[in-house]
């Protein structure tokens, strides 16, 4: 007995009874297109997060001042001020693992051009602030240090700024706008970024050199946060430890004794975020292989029917010559070819699903090559699994009964 | 034409029916030389179905030597028989057993998807010409349903001659069937066994029985009778049925 013999009746078999084969099959099909869908949305996401926050610097590095007790009273972050402008220096100078760091002051301030005003966030940085935020002039110049020097009334703007505060079809650049009180020039513009992963509009700002913003809106001596680049995304760790030697030194901490700062990697929140969507995930996924169970099952079912109903035909092929094992192979092959078919037609719907989805979110459509491989080894075994009973049975049946069977 | 196809020595069958034995057959002898057309008679409970199935390799006796073809089937694997099965032996059963919406052709051609040495042409060939043999040629696409139980017995006919089997084992072949039909199948089975065919008719209608050239009649486990008979001619008995209907009674 051949195998191509063996599937060619085991088709012909199924065909005898397509509807049934159909609904059979479509167990498995609603099963692999929920995993498929599933694993792909899971896939989707996650690229979207790490596209976001590549887009925000992978390498980026936040020293932020650390909430602190003071004899036993917790103080707020705010009012932490640990961090200052040389220390800024300090890793600038020392740092062989950063390739760039910066100050940075945030506030937030009423922006007015005109008959049009906007709240918006202003936020304070040296040159290279820019290049750490990754973002991009779409017109005009950046600041210069001259311009940090002078405490400069000049600023770069964002998009929703230039949105919020400009007719369609007039050029920011030159034009002065008022910060609060301040009037301040617009020297530059930023190319669209859209919102993060949190869903805040990362377009809303506007950056100025850092001693503009301390000096002339806040008025403070210490720095909000310390913004840095890191060499690489492989270092990151590195300038993390170096970071935290070089500021516990200059802070003068005991060994023991509690940071007054925190840094932070961007790989960090990216695995924060990252757990999150991999546990929703992981739950969706799961509950869609359950699905996938119950159309094995069903299969499982079906089989053990049919059994029944062709006990005489099993009578029968035996009684001309079929070793057990050809009924066997011919009831497996059955439910192999029902659950690999299922599965193909699941995975070409669960692809088309999960492109749809993530053309409706917005997200990258990934193919995830796993999962399709994965969920064709999984249609085989349920094939497999779920039919062997049913097919022993059918083998073990004495021909004289199962041709006598009514 | 005196070479022995089946013999049969002291063959035994016992059954275990809880704690009971029933000795189904109780020492046979026979043997069946090629080329003749042999019924095997009995009342139910007489021992025919048990020798069915020992004849057809489907049970083994519990005792006593059994040869097919010179092969003996004592001590044979489940795969073995299957073979046997196979090669040696075509079966004809009362309920036809046609694989339902599957067309006489792939009906007929079944037996040979079990030998490996058949390719798929030579297959097909072999079944075109099995239903030429049995007068279905043209019928060759139909399925069991579009057929009428005479046709249907013929496709099974046709697929216990494919693999041109030593014997042919029929159980009760007419026994779904009507006089006239009856008489058709037999006369077809006639046809065959002046070709050439060895064939074993089992039943428990004498006027079936009178067609064949040997009568073999069991009773409770015993041959009772062993005997030549005189068989009539099916195509005369048909013209026959045919007279009476055509005469006006009365």
């Amino acid at each position: 007995m051949n195998i191509f013999n063996l599937i060619k009746i085991a088709y012909k078999s199924l065909m005898r009874n397509k509807m049934r084969a159909f609904l059979t099959m479509l167990g498995i099909v609603i099963g692999i297109s929920s995993v498929i869908t599933m694993v792909g949305v899971g896939e989707s996401s996650q690229a979207s997060i790490n596209n976001q926050v590549s887009q925000m610097g992978t390498n980026l590095i936040m020293v932020q001042r650390a909430r602190m007790r003071e004899r036993g009273v917790a103080t707020g972050r705010d009012n932490v001020q640990s961090l200052k402008v040389k220390d800024v220096d300090l890793l600038a100078d020392n740092c062989k693992y950063l390739s760039a760091v910066s100050p940075v002051f945030q506030a937030s301030s009423q922006i007015i051009n005109g008959n049009y005003n906007w709240s918006g966030s202003v936020m304070g940085g040296n040159t290279e602030l820019m290049g750490i935020r990754k973002f991009e002039l779409a017109t005009g110049s950046n600041f210069t240090d001259d311009d940090i020097k002078k405490y400069a009334k000049v600023a770069v703007i964002g998009h929703t700024i230039v949105e919020e505060l400009f007719d369609e079809n007039v050029d920011p650049i030159g034009k002065t706008i008022r910060v609060g009180n301040m009037p301040v020039k617009v020297i530059g513009t930023l190319k669209p970024k859209g919102e993060n992963q949190m869903g805040d509009d990362q377009d809303d700002i506007l950056i100025m050199p850092y001693t503009t913003v301390q000096k002339r809106i806040l008025g403070i001596d210490f720095v909000h946060m310390i913004m840095g680049s890191a060499v690489s995304e492989d270092v990151a760790d590195k300038a993390v430890e170096e970071i935290e030697v070089l500021l516990r030194g200059a802070h003068k901490i005991k060994d023991g004794a509690a940071d007054d700062f925190e840094v932070r990697t961007q790989a960090e929140m990216l695995e924060m975020m990252s757990s999150i969507s991999g546990m929703m995930t992981t739950l969706l996924t799961a509950i869609a292989a359950i699905s996938l169970i119950v159309g094995g099952i069903g299969i499982m079912n079906i089989m053990y029917v049919t059994v029944t109903e062709r006990t005489k035909e099993i009578g029968l092929r035996m009684s001309i010559g079929a070793h057990n094992s050809s009924i066997l192979l011919q009831f497996l092959c059955e439910s192999v070819i029902l659950s690999l078919i299922g599965g193909l037609i699941g995975i070409v719907l669960g692809l088309l699903l999960s492109y749809a989805l993530a053309v409706i979110q917005g997200m990258p459509y990934i193919v995830s090559t796993s999962a399709v491989i994965l969920s064709f080894v999984v249609c085989a075994a349920t094939g497999i699994f779920f039919g062997w009973y049913p097919a022993k049975k059918a083998a073990s049946l004495d021909p004289i009964n199962a041709l006598r069977y009514e | 034409m005196n070479q022995a196809i089946l013999q049969i020595e002291n063959l035994r069958r016992v059954f275990q029916v809880g704690s009971e034995e029933v000795h189904a057959l109780k020492g046979v002898s026979f043997s069946i030389n090629k080329g003749e057309f042999v019924s095997i008679m009995g009342s139910s409970g007489s021992g025919k179905s048990t020798m069915l199935n020992i004849l057809g390799c489907l049970d083994t006796p519990t005792s006593g030597e059994y040869l097919i073809d010179g092969v003996s089937v004592r001590e044979r694997s489940k795969n073995d028989l299957a073979d046997i099965r196979n090669r040696k032996i075509g079966f004809v059963f009362q309920s036809y057993n046609l694989l339902a919406r599957t067309t006489a052709l792939e009906n007929v051609e079944l037996p040979l998807i079990y030998n490996n040495s058949v390719s798929s042409r030579e297959r097909r060939e072999r079944a075109k010409h099995a239903l030429e043999m049995v007068g279905l040629a043209d019928r060759m696409s139909h399925t069991p349903n579009q057929l009428s139980g005479g046709q249907q017995q013929r496709v099974a006919i046709a697929r216990a001659i494919v693999n041109d089997p030593v014997i042919i084992l029929a159980d009760e072949a007419t026994g779904n069937l009507d006089t006239k039909t009856s008489y058709e199948i037999m006369s077809l089975f006639q046809e065959l066994n002046e070709k050439g065919k060895t064939i074993a008719f089992v039943t428990h209608e004498t006027d079936i029985a009178m067609f064949t050239s040997r009568i073999i009649t069991l009773r409770d486990g015993h041959i009772i009778s062993d005997s030549k008979n005189e068989a009539l001619s099916a195509m005369a008995e048909i013209q026959k049925l045919k007279n009476i209907n055509e005469t006006p009674q009365g």
